[in-house]
């Protein structure tokens, strides 16, 4: 197969837009997408701060690398969620990656550690408080994502959700019909309340087959092993099925998700009307002063209780 | 040819020479969550992998 822009020997195709690409037009494709996808959401300037939540994965680390080569203003979190044997592998991809790309455009990694902080590791934590360990650890990366954007005046938080999550995730919603979740399925979600980061989704556009393309071609080195507490997420049922519709037909993925977006967008002025739903329901932490709609943010409530359950 | 398999990680030979298309047929795997990477180099779909050839399955779906 050969590449549809220049003479080169094509690496991917791309069915869904019915063309393939070289290595170099891969990677211009993905950076452009990226970039339109920055703008058409109005998720940051060049001007702004952004703070990307990396993970030792693809998608994190793919999307710390375009921002980087698109000139923004980013540096990253890692949060060390002390996984036996899994947490010390992803970290060393993402300090890897850190020291030989990041570093030398001056982009800086911050590295928050679950233990050090709590004296436990995530699945002690939920075993603790009887939660499932995603459902801790998402109440935790949450907080220490908005805590370190927040305390460090970062004007945006930046995730490496990609076409494939986002679609999968509108399929649960619809499945189940969880409309306040809906509300929240945009790739821009405006900071509310001071303290309240704003979060954009870059890579929304990308599915994750590109994303991963584009790492291999490109040489970043991500962890190709999953998170050990994964297996068996309902995410990954609706990702493949997703993808035996794309199979069948090319497009399903994209078609699915941006037309959600467009009838959102002209249903409503969601943008504004989340912001001001927060503005009326947020209040600071009484522990810890972080935005809440409860007096208590989930993260205190948390582990107060896991600290009781100790003694 | 080899064959290197991720979640789990595991190692199967099947008969080469084979095109690429025809490796994800005979493993019954779905094209779009995988890349087919041959030393460095990715693999579309029309390429003819040898018998000789070792190549990595890489699955690219994550459950976060
Ligand atoms: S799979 Fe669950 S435990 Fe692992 S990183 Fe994701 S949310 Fe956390
Ligand atoms: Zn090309
Ligand atoms: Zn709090």
């Amino acid at each position: 197969m050969r590449c549809r822009k220049c003479p080169k020997r094509a690496v991917l195709g791309l069915p869904r837009h019915n063309t393939a690409f070289c290595g170099d037009c891969l990677t211009e494709f993905v950076r452009t997408q990226v970039q339109r996808a920055i703008k058409a959401q109005q998720m940051f300037s060049p001007d702004d701060r952004v703070l990307v939540a990396v993970s030792g994965g693809k998608d994190s680390l793919t999307l710390w690398e375009i921002l980087l080569k698109l000139g923004y203003r980013v540096d990253a979190l890692y949060v060390d969620l002390g996984i036996p044997g899994y947490s010390s592998r992803s970290k060393e991809k993402v300090e890897q990656f850190a020291k030989v790309v990041a570093d030398p455009c001056g982009s800086q990694l911050t590295i928050h550690a679950v233990e050090e902080d709590a004296g436990a590791g995530i699945k002690e934590i939920a075993n603790l408080i009887k939660r499932p360990t995603c459902s801790a650890c998402g109440t935790i990366k949450r907080y220490q994502f908005n805590r370190v954007a927040w305390q460090n005046h970062y004007d945006v938080m930046a995730t490496g959700h990609n076409l494939d999550d986002e679609a999968a995730r509108l399929l649960g919603n619809v499945l189940q019909w969880q409309e306040e979740y809906l509300q929240k399925q945009s790739p821009t979600l405006p900071a509310s309340l001071e303290g309240f980061a704003k979060k954009v989704k870059p890579l929304y556009r990308m599915t994750e087959r590109e994303i991963a393309a584009y790492a291999v071609v490109n040489r970043i080195d991500y962890l190709v092993e999953e998170c050990p507490m994964a297996k068996g997420a309902k995410m990954l049922v609706y990702k493949e099925a997703l993808n035996r519709l794309e199979a069948e037909s090319p497009g399903t993925k994209q078609r699915f998700y941006w037309g959600f977006l467009d009838r959102q967008e002209k249903s409503s002025s969601v943008a504004s009307s989340m912001s001001q739903i927060d503005q009326t329901t947020l209040q600071p932490c009484t522990v810890c002063s972080q935005p809440t709609t409860a007096g208590t943010c989930s993260f205190c409530r948390m582990m107060a209780r896991a600290k009781t359950t100790v003694k | 040819m080899k064959v290197h398999l991720s979640h789990p990680t595991r190692d199967v030979v099947i008969q080469g020479p084979k095109r690429v298309a025809d490796v994800f047929k005979e493993l019954n795997l779905i094209p779009e969550a995988f890349l087919i990477i041959r030393g460095q180099d990715l693999l579309t779909e029309d390429e003819t992998v040898a018998d000789g050839d070792s190549i990595e399955i890489r699955p690219v779906i994550s459950g976060g």
